[in-house]
């Protein structure tokens, strides 16, 4: 018993290792819980200023709350490998790999980025706590799995100014990683690994540091990020510019296959989208059969993006007698999609998109319906009363600016 | 023979069942009498100012299985029912440490993880493991077990229906459900964890009401009956009603009242009068004869045939095998008035390598306060119970209703409820005042092993032996639950195969109490489905709702 851990308190809601910067910031108390941190929704009484300065400057996320375990030994790749579905024997020191992984039935549990630190060192970041099931999964290998969620905090710098803030921060010496690389570099003093990553589909860095170290950091980027508009910003923002990049969000877009009550709620790699990231020529890994006797067949379910309709949507406000109100910032509730009368999906997150000047959604839709260009309709309420608005099936990311893969200099 | 009186249904016993009987068949229209033994109503679920200003839940004391549909049916909410959550579980450790589970998954996570971070991932496996089982097996708590052996038509359905509920499980849940219905809670529980106050604690659900240890085989089935309650929707949560237990009763009782039933209280029923093979009405204590064309008991399956009954009036066999259902007593109950909060070792601050805040101590004494420091702790007093002792050192299951209902204590005081194992009905010498407060004391000495100054701020303290509950509540040798629910007397078997549809051998005579299925608990369901057998029998429609 004397070997626990020493704390303070379990809490239900712990500062991250930032909070004491985080918290004087964020004027509105707009505080959410994200795996069990406080985390800021917003540090002004609207999103709108963060949300812009990920598209216009550079915007500064506390993404602490992400758990990260750290795989080492020499049982460290096989462990990645059998886990994730994407092939992680060719990932080299240095480079980062984004993948779902899934459960025997290859439906998706979480997804994820992995980091190769070193010859037989890797991060891996998940959505949630994953540490019993990877051990599990690491029987047999040499490896060594370690929850660093709590000893390792995380920056995420997004933006088009994103490098000009992370050079004057003293990563310059060092040179910009390229897309999905990773380096590292001291800021503020602060040894801090650089992933070339994000969740914006903008220009962007994520940075990786001991929790002690953390302040010292954020304080380097932001005094560097005066000149170049860097704001603090929280989850309201980020979800506006995920969906823009049409990146899934697990417990909103997909019900993890663990926590799924019934089949229906679960989703495979193809019906998300993330074939791509599926490579059926590894060996083995967790869920391939399954994933493997699903390409014999044509897909079910095709993750979509869909833009709702301007015209249509003007009318049915019109219809009420107002003018069409949009969405505040991202919406996480569901709404249906109908072909003709029948049901063909869903759209499972929308929001107003404030640098398309459009209102997209990320859908689930019956594969026969699924294909660009195809238009269905959306069930929305307007003045409490049901209403219908024209969609269509567009490509994603919606918004995909050449900046979201470039190694500026 | 000549009766007086023209009741369509008496109802033998105004436990809660009982009264739920009596709602649903008054609800249908019949002259429903309930005959209740004591001066108050609720059997098992009653509170008691036993000591001035101080009301104790003096049995059962929170909440989780009562079932939705009679809370609705009944509308229990606007005849007093209010349940208040139950949100914690703390298990206080010696040396001052303590294990917490919370509410909030996150907070509880990091609980356990302190201990084993692989269980704190496999909490959240396992919770929606017994949800997901749980959720399988609920049909089986509005369902009237079906005949397997010569099934009817109404069974074969019966059967397809829960197949179909069943069938929603994968591989794994199934395996799970069968580990469960065989395993010992213990056993069970080292399959998914490490942290021996976690199984500890958890495997003590496995044991309440039963005269079995945590490694005693079928205790895992307990455990899930515990997982089977909800509230507000919340699968598996606990709550305390408002008032204590016995507003639960009352509530039912009013509504019943509401919808035309008459409950008598202090009307011992003595016998149950037949003649050519059907029940014709009772005969309470003192020779007054009531007539009916139905009799309902709510009372344990022992005293609802072996003592209302002629023994004539059944078949030998049937006779056998309700003496051979198991209903051994082994646990006591202790209600005390406190002067104060009591300190917890673990929730001072002091000792142990966790600092709870006050606000966290006080979250915590609002919650479930469990005395389960290890599984060997709760074998240990299993074992004296076996060899006819109480446990020295018994397993606690506390709440202080006080910190949750104010109105249950005079400002600033307490109430403390302290259900304890074991205390086997079967005490070697047999149950005297000695013993009481030997055992009592062994339950207070324990205590206060976790907090210390417990003694000098008691005012008042009940102690209820399984003799005691026999002879106050009615409880054939105190079993809380009218026979232990382990798998050989549940479902089809409870209370005896082929009888388990609330029917008797004795036509017009039906069992509406907790040794029917589903059992025991405050759960109302074996009341609704006899009423509802009852009303089908007598091809009266199930009234308005
Ligand atoms: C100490 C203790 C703690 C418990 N804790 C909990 C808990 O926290 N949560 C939970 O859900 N369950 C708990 N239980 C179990 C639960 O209380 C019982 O299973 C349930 O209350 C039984 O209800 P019942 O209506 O079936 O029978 P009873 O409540 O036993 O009702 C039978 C009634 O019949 C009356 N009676 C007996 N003989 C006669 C007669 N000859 N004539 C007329 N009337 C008669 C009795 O006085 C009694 O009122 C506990 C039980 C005990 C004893």
């Amino acid at each position: 018993m004397s070997n626990l851990p020493d704390r303070s308190g379990v809490s239900a809601a712990l500062p991250t290792p930032l909070h004491s910067r985080t918290g004087p910031l964020c004027r509105t108390s707009n505080w959410r819980r994200w795996s069990g941190f406080l985390a800021a929704d917003s540090y002004e009484p609207s999103h709108h200023r963060e949300y812009h300065a990920v598209r216009a400057a550079a915007a500064l996320f506390d993404i602490s709350p992400l758990f990260k375990y750290r795989l080492t030994g020499p049982g460290a790749r096989a462990l990645a490998d059998r886990m994730l579905t994407r092939d992680v024997t060719r990932l080299a020191t240095g480079r980062v790999l984004y993948s779902p992984w899934c459960d025997a039935r290859g439906k998706i549990r979480d997804d994820g980025t992995l980091q190769r630190l070193g010859e037989d060192d890797y991060r891996l970041t998940s959505a949630q706590p994953t540490l019993g099931w990877i051990t599990d999964l690491a029987r047999g290998l040499d490896v060594s799995v370690s929850d660093e969620s709590e000893g390792t905090a995380a920056l995420a710098l997004q933006g088009p100014l994103s490098w000009k803030v992370l050079a004057a921060a003293g990563a310059r010496a060092i040179g910009s990683p390229r897309y999905f690389g990773l380096t590292r570099a001291p800021l503020g003093g602060v040894e801090t690994w650089i992933s070339r990553t994000g969740y914006t589909g903008d220009l962007g860095y994520e940075l990786w540091m001991p929790a002690d170290g953390a302040c010292a950091v954020w304080d380097t980027l932001i005094e560097a990020g005066r000149d170049f508009g860097i704001a603090p910003a929280g989850l309201a923002a980020l979800d506006i510019a995920r969906i823009e990049a049409a990146l899934p969000l697990v417990h909103t877009d997909y019900v993890p296959a663990h926590e799924a009550l019934i089949g229906a709620q679960r989703s495979s790699p193809f019906e998300m989208g993330l074939g791509w990231a599926v490579d059926l020529d590894k060996p083995a890994f967790v869920g391939k059969e399954a994933l493997r006797a699903e390409t014999g067949e044509p897909p079910r379910w095709r993750f979509c993006g869909i833009a709702i309709d301007w015209d249509s949507l003007e009318r049915v406000f019109w219809r009420a007698g107002l003018p069409p109100l949009l969405p505040h910032g991202a919406v996480r509730s569901s709404a249906p999609l109908f072909h003709k009368s029948r049901q063909v999906g869903y759209a499972s997150s929308r929001t107003w998109s404030p640098v398309l000047k459009s209102y997209i959604g990320l859908a689930h839709i019956e594969a026969s319906h699924g294909p660009v260009g195809t238009n269905l309709e959306m069930q929305i309420t307007v003045e409490h009363r049901p209403a219908r608005v024209g969609v269509r099936v567009v490509k994603t990311p919606f918004f995909n600016p050449r900046r979201k893969r470039a190694t500026p200099a | 023979m000549s009766i007086r009186g023209d009741h369509d249904a008496v109802i033998v016993g105004g436990g809660h069942n009982g009264l739920v009987s009596a709602a649903y068949l008054a609800r249908a229209g019949l002259k429903v009498l309930v005959l209740e033994r004591r001066h108050l109503v609720g059997g098992a679920a009653v509170t008691q100012e036993v000591f001035p200003g101080f009301r104790y839940s003096v049995a059962s004391y929170v909440v989780s299985l009562l079932r939705p549909e009679i809370i609705r049916d009944l509308r229990l909410p606007e005849h007093g029912l209010d349940i208040l959550p139950l949100e914690s579980t703390l298990t206080p450790l010696p040396g001052g440490d303590s294990l917490a589970r919370w509410s909030d998954p996150d907070q509880t996570r990091r609980e356990i993880a302190r201990w084993s971070p692989r269980d704190a991932d496999a909490y959240a496996d396992f919770s929606r493991c017994m949800y997901k089982l749980a959720w399988a097996l609920k049909p089986l708590l509005s369902t009237v077990p079906p005949n397997p052996l010569r099934p009817g038509v109404r069974d074969a359905k019966t059967i397809r229906e829960l197949a179909r509920a069943v069938r929603g499980l994968d591989e794994a849940d199934f395996e799970r459900l069968f580990k469960l219905t065989t395993m010992s809670a213990a056993d069970f529980l080292s399959e998914w964890f490490e942290t021996g106050p976690l199984i500890a604690t958890m495997s003590a659900s496995g044991i309440i009401g039963t005269f079995a240890g945590p490694r005693t085989p079928g205790t895992a089935y307990v455990l899930l009956h515990h997982y089977l309650g909800e509230i507000d929707g919340v699968f598996r949560a606990w709550g305390f009603a408002r008032g204590g237990n016995g507003a639960v009763s009352e509530s039912i009782a009013s509504a019943a009242r509401s919808l035309g039933a008459e409950i008598r209280t202090s009307a011992p029923v003595e016998q149950v009068i037949t003649s050519g093979g059907r029940a014709r009405g009772v005969v309470l204590e003192g020779g007054e004869e009531i007539g009916a064309r139905v009799v309902l008991s709510g009372l344990d399956p022992k005293r609802t045939f072996l003592q209302l009954l002629d023994q004539s009036d059944l078949p030998g066999e049937f006779v056998k095998s309700i003496q051979r259902f198991r209903i051994r007593g082994s646990s006591g109950k202790v209600n005390l008035a406190l002067s104060e909060l009591p300190r917890f070792t673990c929730l001072a601050g002091a000792g142990g390598s966790l600092t709870r805040t006050p606000g966290e101590a006080e979250t915590l004494l609002r919650g479930a306060i469990s005395i389960s420091p290890s599984v060997d702790y709760l074998e240990r007093a299993y074992d004296d119970a076996k060899y006819g002792r109480f446990s020295r050192r018994p397993f606690m299951d506390i709440v202080i209703p006080s910190m949750i209902d104010p109105t249950m204590a005079p400002p600033g005081k307490h109430v403390m409820s302290v259900f304890v194992q074991y205390a086997p009905f079967a005490l070697d010498g047999g149950w005297n005042r000695v013993k009481r407060d030997a055992f009592g004391d062994a339950v207070i000495d324990t205590l206060a092993e976790f907090a210390p100054g417990l003694r000098d701020i008691i005012l008042h303290r009940q102690v209820m032996t399984p003799l005691d509950m026999q002879q106050q509540m009615g409880l054939t040798e105190g079993n809380i639950f009218h026979g232990e629910l382990t798998l050989q007397q549940l479902f089809l078997f409870r209370p005896v195969t082929g009888w388990a549809n609330f029917r008797t051998p004795v036509r017009g005579y039906y069992q509406c109490g907790s040794g029917a299925h589903p059992g025991g608990g405050v759960c109302g369901a074996p009341g609704r489905l006899a009423a509802l057998e009852v009303l089908r029998d007598l091809k009266v429609r199930r009234g308005r709702s």
